[in-house]
């Protein structure tokens, strides 16, 4: 008898256990989930933002069409690219990242164009956006961290096993993104 | 950090209680004193007591908001202050919490920042005006990562509920010594028998008024002083820049003006003491609410690998903004 209800003081034990590895495990895959979706929400504002500062500025920036056709392109590389796996599109991105660099880099070089307050809270906002992009890849790969460690780690990786828990991908900065871009002015 | 957060948690259930019970022996000593005899003594127990758990439910819920309004703080949208509101959503983001902050102004020139609230879907960030026009952009990202790790630590709650709780107990102490001092004690009623338990009453009421805001405030100024170097690390952890954190607290340390809108029950919520004690400027007493800014900074400092020279602003940028200036005009 007495045997039993150890027994079964035991099962239970285990079941709370395991069921709180498991809900801990799904948690964590869905944090990794989320913050990938929010990476996307901050480059689609980026893609949003772009043809309104195009507009902005290309009245202004007589000699400079190259640039704006640049950022043009590389907008719509880049939201092509979305299509084509996740290396592709964080080239793509890169590609984008750069344009804007050097965009803003040819308006430091326009009196007008600096005072400009419209261009001005444009600047602001894409700013914004690129940081809020980096900081939303890096809590990606925070998430992707603590999820895959929890899937190698004992005990959880005992459940991970059992319910086809993979680990994940992290995101990782393209060459260029790790080195400050020179921009020619003339 | 979820270790942190648990520690919090149980520090403001913690404080609840022993406010409530030190308040209710206030109020015993008070009332043994005052109307005399143990049935006064548990009467005005019986009152502190109710009061106190009253309060610190509203200190719990709307704490937040009474922090904000003696601040003189006033919210904006991202219509009003679009930097700001950005570099708090950036923010939000690097920290993964779920929704963004409330963000407040104060309009006064001293530079100095806060955070309350009482959970990350409850929680406010109030900045002055001065900080935004002394700041540029990743120095401001830097200060608003300090606060964005008190919000995810929950250390919003618990310093929110000290803020209320000591105020309160020193409004009442206060109010006691006050009104001892003014005579009050000497209209007590109760015959001559009682006059020698009543002037030890009396001794221990005020004995008691005095060592009560003591004990809440030295609770205050221990706690957040690990709280400041903590929330500092963090914020590096958020922004991956320790030397905007501490450029922008260079900036901050070389103001001397006060904040008029704090006080001492407010004080710790601070980045920095907006009360800037020109006594004490460099002296590391008991009563500190803040670590030696100083200190911080060279902590900051040793984490970028950089030394002092570095704190001048717009040196070290490492972001996006801003674009990079103008290469000195040398063409060989």
């Amino acid at each position: 008898m007495i045997a039993v209800i150890i027994i079964i003081v035991i099962l239970v034990v285990l079941g709370i256990i395991f069921a709180g590895l498991y809900n801990s495990l799904v948690g964590r895959r869905n944090q990794v989930d989320n913050s990938w979706s929010q990476i996307d929400v901050q480059l689609k504002r980026r893609y949003d933002l772009i043809p309104n500062l195009v507009e902005a500025v290309k009245d202004y920036m007589s000699y400079e069409q190259e640039t704006l056709t640049n950022v043009t392109a590389a907008r719509a590389a880049a939201m092509n690219a979305g299509s084509q796996g996740p290396q592709a599109q964080a080239q793509a991105e890169n590609m984008l990242t750069e344009s804007l660099k050097s965009l803003f880099a040819v308006v430091e070089a326009y009196p007008d164009l600096k005072a400009n307050q419209n261009v001005l809270s444009l600047q602001e906002e894409l700013t914004a956006t690129e940081n809020k992009i980096s900081f939303a890849r890096q809590f990606y790969n925070d998430s992707v961290l603590t999820y895959n460690n929890k899937i190698q780690m004992f005990p959880s990786n005992v459940i991970a096993g059992m319910f086809n828990f993979t680990t994940r991908q992290f995101f990782e900065a393209p060459e260029g993104d790790r080195e400050v871009p020179k921009v020619d002015l003339r | 950090m979820y270790e942190q957060i648990r520690r919090n948690r149980r520090a403001s259930w913690l404080l609840m209680g022993f406010v409530v019970a030190l308040l209710a022996a206030l109020g015993y000593a008070i009332g043994a004193a005052v109307v005399g005899g143990t049935s006064g003594g548990l009467g005005l127990l019986g009152v502190f007591g109710l009061a106190a758990i009253a309060w610190s439910l509203l200190g719990y819920y709307s704490g937040d908001k009474m922090v904000l309004a003696v601040s003189g703080a006033h919210q904006v949208t991202h219509e009003d202050e679009p930097q700001l509101f950005n570099v708090v959503e950036e923010m939000t983001i690097a920290a993964g919490l779920p929704n963004v902050p409330a963000v407040f102004v104060i309009e006064e020139e001293a530079p100095n920042a806060f955070a309350t609230g009482r959970d990350p879907q409850h929680s406010s960030i109030a900045v002055t005006r001065g900080m935004m026009q002394m700041l540029d952009r990743e120095e401001l990202q830097g200060v608003i990562a300090h606060e964005m790790s008190h919000i995810r630590n929950y250390d919003i709650r618990f310093a929110t509920l000290v803020g209320i709780l000591v105020g309160m107990i020193a409004l009442v102490a206060d109010f006691f010594l006050r009104w001892s001092f003014w005579g009050g004690a000497g209209r007590r009623r109760g015959g001559d028998s009682n006059d020698q338990a009543g002037a030890v009453l009396m001794v221990v009421a005020i004995v008691l008024a005095i060592i009560a805001p003591l004990a809440a405030y030295s609770v205050q100024f221990a706690i957040s002083r690990r709280r400041e170097y903590l929330a500092d690390a963090s914020a590096v952890e958020l922004t991956r820049n320790p030397l905007g954190l501490a450029r922008a607290l260079n900036d901050i340390a070389a103001d001397p003006r006060p904040l008029r809108h704090a006080n001492r029950a407010t004080a710790h919520l601070f980045i920095e003491n907006p009360l800037k004690n020109k006594k004490t400027k460099e002296a590391t007493g008991v009563f500190d609410t803040h670590p030696p800014i100083r200190k911080r900074i060279a902590i900051l400092l040793e984490m970028a690998h950089a030394g002092p020279e570095d704190l001048s602003s717009g040196r070290g940028a490492t972001a996006l903004p801003p674009p990079p200036a103008a290469p000195p005009a040398s063409p060989a």
